[in-house]
């Protein structure tokens, strides 16, 4: 099996997202949202931090 | 105020009458099976499809399946990560999945999706077992 170091990524975080949901919080509406909160911080600090390195290198 | 905060301090109910120890074990074995032990059958569905795909996945990438036997500190540590699988482990230790030392460099992600696929599953097993004793609510 092959796959992108971005389809990683998306993989990654959705699983971490999905667990940390449904354990961090009570409420399903509560867990649905830091779910999704998660999601978008681990995809996004991914992205920020590629950003960084490669303005480090150049 | 002060009986808001009193409310809030209160622990929950019991939701179950099995021990919470059983739970807990259920849980570190299986993916999801306190879960579906406390009658949480999205919770454990999820918490089980997650679970189990992050580790197939991992081994897909062809990732490190680590042993007990090593000298190195975070060899050691990666143990601690990929045991928290439960049978998932023994499972792939018993059919001598994974490599036994990363070759490619998307096999380090794969060695990583493993190892966080156990300590998830750790987590979720003590998710389980606060709420068969009441300390989570619901």
């Amino acid at each position: 099996m092959t796959i992108s170091h971005f389809g990683a990524v998306l993989l990654f975080s959705l699983f971490m997202s999905v667990v940390f949901g449904i354990t961090q919080r009570s409420e399903p509406k509560m867990m649905i949202r830091f779910g999704a909160f998660c999601f978008v911080l681990f995809v996004g600090g991914t992205i920020a931090a590629s950003w960084l390195m490669w303005l480090i290198k150049h | 105020m002060t009986t808001n905060v009193q409310a809030q301090a209160r622990p929950a109910q019991k939701i179950t009458t099995l021990p919470p120890v059983l739970i807990l074990i259920a849980g570190w074995l299986i993916p999801g099976a306190g879960h579906f032990l406390l009658k949480k059958w999205i919770r454990g569905t999820l918490i089980f499809v997650s679970i189990v795909a992050m580790f197939s996945i991992g081994l897909a990438l062809k990732g490190k399946v680590y042993g007990p036997n090593t000298a190195e500190l975070l060899d050691m540590l990666n143990f601690a990560g990929d045991l928290g699988a439960g049978l998932l482990y023994v499972i792939a230790r018993a059919f001598d999945l994974g490599q036994a030392a990363v070759q490619i460099a998307i096999a380090d992600y794969g060695t990583k999706f493993i190892v966080v696929a156990g300590l998830l599953n750790v987590i979720s097993a003590v998710d389980a077992h606060s709420l068969a004793t009441g300390r989570k609510a619901s």
